[in-house]
């Protein structure tokens, strides 16, 4: 046994907080193209266009099917080689790629569930207008699907900021690969890789405490 | 005018509309009574295409629709030229009471939203909720509901009203606040087609009542005609029971 090095790890809070804003970043920008892209595959697998349902079947059984690291490799060291194009991609572009493929398949079936969740009355009183399908979800279906699917997206938000520690494996300086770093020139890793995890901790529950506020925000809104 | 010509839906093997015949003219008021389960709600919610006809013509206005042949444009105009009040009233849950009437004016019929508000509060004030406009559906009682369901069709401006038993729901405190707002809309020349068990209302506000039985028109006229002196046994048997 030996004492923790306490100064060190207080020294070592300032340097990990300058990655937070990229971890964010990342987080945030995968969040919404994740919630863009699932909210597209949960209407598909809703009203079924023929020809597309097996694919985006496909797809989410894939991207939930198979683990996410394995995911990011493949697109970051995999697909360069196949797909030119993708040759100059960066660690940060790849990482958002695949957390938004990856959670926009979880997320796709808590929007579905939460899309036939919404009472079948809506539906038809946004018909009776003369909505067409489009409009009826864009303005009536999917605001009520998505206050019925809100907790669990803020979940997935959760896992997708922790979900960006695996950016290091793909070369990124976030807050992971820069605890990495730190603790690899200091030999104190205990000491550094708890600083991170108290760090990601206070990040999640900070979220947590918003995810409260953001039901009660929702549910004030039109209460039941 | 609206005329209903042959229309005719099924539900699996059930014939549950047997090829109907109705004509409506410009301002009239005709109620359908009848028994439960003989296809008065699947007439208007044929006549809306929220249920597809198998067969038959519809036509509001301008607006002509073969069951048979409609494309997907043909049903919005139609739903555009038609508007619909529900028996569980279906306002927009995520609305307000102002936007659930905004929400047709501004999404369907592409008018400036301000233009929109102003019709939407005018609306609401004949409807007695202008101190709702910003209430959610869950804040309002049934028969306030029920009230900004019939704002949000009137607001439409549609060539037909259709109401589907919108009392039937209400508690009886509130079921006659609804029924004077809708002697409202009659006073305003709206066309409307109207499904109701208020016998004494349908005598008061009909111009014709329609009395239909397994999915076909029995008996039609004025109230007192089809109220006083039922030619129909079914008829007579229905009157007696709801009498
Ligand atoms: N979606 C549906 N699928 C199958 N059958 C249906 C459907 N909708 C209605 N029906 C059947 O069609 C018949 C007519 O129903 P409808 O609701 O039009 O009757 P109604 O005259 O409005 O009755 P009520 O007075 O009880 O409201 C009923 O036998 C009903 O069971
Ligand atoms: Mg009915």
């Amino acid at each position: 046994m030996r004492a923790l090095d306490l100064d060190y790890m207080l020294g070592l809070v300032p340097v990990i907080l300058g990655y937070v804003p990229l971890t964010l970043f990342m987080a945030s920008v995968a969040m919404v193209c994740a919630l863009v892209l699932a909210s597209l595959l949960a209407v598909e697998r809703v009203i079924r266009v023929p020809g597309l349902d097996w694919l985006v079947m496909l797809f989410i059984s894939f991207f939930r099917g198979t683990p996410l690291l394995v995911q990011l490799f493949l697109f970051y060291y995999g697909l360069p080689q196949v797909l030119s194009f993708l040759a100059q991609i960066n660690g940060v572009t790849a990482a958002i790629m695949g957390l938004t493929l990856h959670f926009s398949a979880y997320m796709a079936e808590a929007i579905r569930a939460a899309i036939i969740g919404v009472d079948r009355s809506q539906w038809e009183a946004a018909q009776s207008i003369g909505m067409t399908p489009a409009q009826m979800m864009r303005r009536i279906v999917l605001p009520q699907a998505g206050r019925i699917a809100a907790p669990t997206l803020v979940n997935y938000f959760i896992d997708m900021i922790k979900g960006t520690s695996l950016a290091f494996t793909l070369g990124v300086t976030e807050m992971m690969g820069a605890t990495q770093k730190e603790a690899a020139g200091s030999f104190l890793y205990f000491e550094a890789f708890l600083v991170v995890a108290i760090l990601y901790w206070i990040i999640v529950e900070t979220l947590n405490q918003g995810q409260k506020q953001l039901e009660t925000y929702l549910n004030k809104a039109y209460a039941r | 005018m609206i005329s209903i010509r042959g229309l005719t839906k099924r539900f699996g093997g059930t014939t549950v509309l047997d090829a109907i015949d109705l004509d409506i003219a410009d301002g009239e008021r005709v109620v359908v009574i009848g028994p439960s389960g003989t296809g008065k709600s699947t007439l208007l919610r044929c006549v809306n295409f929220l249920d597809r006809p198998d067969a038959g013509t519809i036509a509001v206005g301008d607006v002509v629709v073969d069951a048979e042949r409609a494309s997907k444009r043909d049903m919005l105009a139609l739903r555009r030229a038609t508007a619909f009040v529900f028996q569980n009233y279906a306002l927009f849950a995520n609305k307000t009471a102002k936007e659930n009437i905004m929400e047709a004016l501004v999404t369907v019929q592409r008018r400036p939203k301000d233009e929109a508000e102003r019709r939407a509060l005018a609306v609401l004030a004949e409807t007695g909720l202008a101190e709702k406009a910003d209430s959610y559906p869950s804040a309002l009682s049934g028969g306030q509901q029920q009230r900004v369901g019939i704002g949000r069709a009137m607001a439409i401006g549609a060539d037909l009203m259709l109401f589907d038993e919108p009392t039937s729901a209400l508690d009886p405190e509130w079921v006659g606040e609804v029924l004077d707002l809708m002697r409202r809309v009659a006073e305003q020349r709206q066309t409307m087609l109207i499904v109701t068990h208020e016998m004494q209302f349908a005598r008061e506000i009909a111009d014709r009542v329609v009395f239909m039985d397994g999915g076909r028109i029995v008996e039609v006229g004025p109230p007192d005609q089809v109220l006083d002196t039922p030619k129909d046994e079914r008829l007579r048997r229905f009157l007696r029971r709801v009498a």
